[in-house]
């Protein structure tokens, strides 16, 4: 029976945006600790941990985001333990995260000046010292308007867990055309709720690296 | 742990049905990628040449495209298009949705290349009796490209791999014969090892050839260099 | 006993040997100058004393912390050698207070109060006392350095090397920091300094180095080095002036 696309049809388009959000705030949280090891690694002292990480980045990024959810899936399900969907969402995403992250930190990290690096070696810090109290601070500045960046790439490449069935936004939009066939009005409103999150964050990310860059020459 | 077996062989079988899925994400891709780059790189120039008043339209179909999923692109396509009469095959809203999608982050990096030359380059070419269009073409835009190369090569890369959300709308690319091959033979974790490899494989060719292309077109120490420093002085 | 003994320190960038078997040592309260042409390996001796390069042969010993070949005991040593650079390189994310306040914290594991007294004590030192709360980017190039110093001072170390730290100074602005570096000096300090300042090595230093080629060419009491040089190396060296 065919459903005209009425208020309650875009209402329930519009709440299942919080399983994106939700989706999205898991896999930063995750990727971004996983990110932040892989960041690490990638400017360690010790050669095989960096080439590690370098694979790692170098490998997820050669690798359709659609590939690493199926791989997660069936991987997690493969103990024989029964998964909820969103779990296996939330791994795939953070796995992708964590390699853009990485690279992102990775860079953030490096363009600390090296004499930093010099500087506090002089005064006797260990290494660790050296990133949590010199090196990391002034990493986070650069870091912050890319990272802010790249949640809006976060943000919409969670659409693709809709085939897992987690009933997300895009999962919802499908739900809704099959019954309504009204696609202009149903995925519209969907990209209409996607921009609506996305917009804002790409807005800040750009404003946060004018005031860097603006920074830096003045 | 339920002693969990890989088993490659049954989906070694049925490579013929996996290479026909790369023929057509291959296909897909390059149609894909050279139209939505070509896309990007002539909106870039109009918006560079346009009146400021004319840009906005193409600030919002770039805002528009950065900030909705390439998924939903799609199926607005797929479906939205057949509703106001508009027929189309599967294959053929996977290549307009590749299209929209490329072409809005092509205008954006090529944007940003064209901002950053220099006005005194601009100034230097001018004062050599070039024309606008001249100075536009040899001291703006080939530089500019030259630039985002490297931004461009990954944009392209993640373009061929966001093919693959194209099994959506049922296009039998490589993953959406991946997803035949699974219900065939039920080895799911196999097959997809299988295609993720061989994403990946085509990732790193990829990005060899897309670096050796750069090294063709923008040759260091070229015309382009000399350019460069000529209206630098 | 020496505050810092080398002996027989080499050093090789690759197949490059810069420093060729160097034997220097310092005594408490000596200051010492290091002079000489443009890459005889001045700025590499210093940092191999502070361990911040790693040494092919030979021995460095600050304060009974011996450092070798092998790169062990590197920390233990650093607490005791301060170290300033011809660029003050502070750090630009904490104010001056903190970034005197850093090391003695998380290095040496001294309290907030402590820490503060001897950031007021070292900055007081430099002639800066009342810039505690300044950023870095808001002090004039001779106040970095100045608060460069007092940072290294904060670790109260045994002995403290400069390498050069007025050559990115304006004219104007090195009097300043020669001028702190003159009363640290006089408080008894330990110091080992690279300069093209003749007339302040001359008229500070107890003794004066001069290097060429990678050894200690000659050296002696800053009055003979410079009054009656014996090489015709260095000769020609304060002849032609400086560099
Ligand atoms: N990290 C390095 N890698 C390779 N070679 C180096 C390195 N650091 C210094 N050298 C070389 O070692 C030699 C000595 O350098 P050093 O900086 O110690 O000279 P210097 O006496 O301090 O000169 P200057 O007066 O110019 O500061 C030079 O030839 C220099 O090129
Ligand atoms: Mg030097």
């Amino acid at each position: 029976m065919i459903r005209t696309f009425s208020e309650s049809e875009f209402l329930f388009i519009v709440a299942s945006a919080r399983w994106t959000l939700l989706l999205t705030l898991l896999s930063l949280l995750l990727g971004g600790l996983l990110g932040f090891i892989v960041a690490l690694a990638r400017t360690s002292q010790l050669a095989p941990l960096r080439m590690l990480a370098a694979g790692w980045i170098g490998m997820i990024q050669g690798i359709p985001v659609l590939m690493l959810l199926f791989l997660s899936y069936y991987g997690l399900s493969m103990g024989g333990v029964d998964m909820p969907p969103i779990v296996a969402a939330s791994v795939s995403m953070a796995i992708y995260a964590s390699a853009y992250l990485g690279e992102i930190w990775r860079g953030s990290i490096q363009s600390v000046a090296w004499q930093q690096w010099e500087a506090s070696a002089a005064l006797a810090m260990s290494r660790a010292q050296q990133y949590r109290y010199v090196i990391l601070p002034q990493a986070v500045r650069i870091a912050v308007a890319p990272t802010v960046g790249f949640i809006v790439q976060l943000v919409k490449n969670t659409s693709i867990v809709s085939i897992i069935g987690v009933v997300e936004l895009a999962r919802a939009g499908n739900l809704v055309n099959n019954a309504t066939f009204a696609p202009f009005k149903v995925f519209g409103t969907v990209a209409a709720t996607y921009f609506i999150i996305c917009w804002p964050i790409s807005l800040l990310a750009r404003r946060l690296e004018g005031r860097l860059n603006a920074r830096r020459s003045g | 742990m339920n002693g969990f077996q890989f088993q490659f062989s049954p989906v070694f079988a049925r490579s013929d049905v996996l290479l026909e899925g790369l023929w057509l994400t291959l296909q897909l891709s390059a149609i894909g990628i050279s139209l939505g780059a070509l896309l990007g790189i002539l909106l870039a120039m109009l918006r560079g040449l346009a009146p400021r008043a004319l840009r906005w339209p193409v600030d919002a179909y770039v805002e528009l495209v950065r900030n909705t999923p390439f998924l939903v692109q799609l199926l607005i396509i797929f479906f939205g298009l057949p509703s106001i009469g508009v027929k189309l095959t599967a294959e053929q809203a996977a290549i307009g949705a590749i299209v929209l999608n490329l072409g809005a982050y092509s205008t954006e990096i090529v944007r940003a290349g064209i901002e950053s030359v220099h006005k005194s380059q601009i100034e230097a070419g001018l004062s050599l009796a070039m024309t606008r269009w001249q100075v536009f073409r040899h001291v703006v835009i080939a530089p500019a490209l030259a630039r985002v190369w490297p931004s461009l090569s990954s944009q392209f890369v993640l373009m061929m791999l966001s093919t693959s959300v194209c099994s959506f709308i049922s296009v039998q690319e490589l993953s959406g014969t991946a997803a035949n091959v699974e219900s065939d033979t039920f080895r799911s974790f196999e097959v997809y090892i299988t295609v993720t490899a061989i994403y990946l494989a085509l990732a790193l060719v990829m990005r060899g050839l897309l670096a050796m292309l750069g090294a063709v077109l923008f040759p260091k120490g070229s015309g382009l260099g000399r350019l460069r420093t000529q209206s630098g002085r | 006993m020496p505050v810092v003994q080398v002996e027989g320190v080499r050093k090789s960038f690759g197949a490059v040997e810069v420093l060729k078997g160097i034997d220097l040592t310092v005594e408490r309260g000596e200051v010492i100058a290091i002079i000489g042409r443009s890459g005889s390996g001045k700025s590499t001796l210093l940092r191999c004393i502070n361990g911040l390069e790693g040494i092919q042969a030979g021995s460095i010993e600050v304060s009974g912390h011996k450092l070798d070949a092998s790169g062990r005991g590197l920390r233990e040593l650093r607490k005791d050698v301060g170290i300033v650079f011809q660029s003050y390189n502070l750090f630009p994310h904490l104010r001056v207070g903190e970034n005197i306040m850093l090391a003695p914290r998380v290095v040496l594991g001294v309290g907030k109060a402590e820490a503060r007294q001897r950031a007021e004590e070292a900055l007081a030192e430099v002639g800066l006392a009342e810039r505690f709360e300044a950023w870095p980017d808001n002090l004039s190039g001779g106040q970095q350095q100045r608060v460069a110093i007092a940072r290294s001072l904060a670790m109260k170390p045994k002995v403290m090397l400069f390498d050069e730290v007025t050559s990115a100074l304006d004219p104007e602005l090195t009097g300043e920091v020669l001028a702190t570096m003159e009363r640290l000096a006089e408080h008894g300090m330990t110091m080992l300094l690279v300069t093209h300042e003749m007339a302040f090595a001359r008229r500070v230093a107890t003794q004066t180095i001069f290097m060429h080629q990678g050894k200690v060419w000659e050296v002696g009491p800053s009055e003979r080095l410079f009054g009656a040089p014996q090489t015709p190396e260095l000769r020609q060296f304060l002849g032609t002036g400086l560099k």
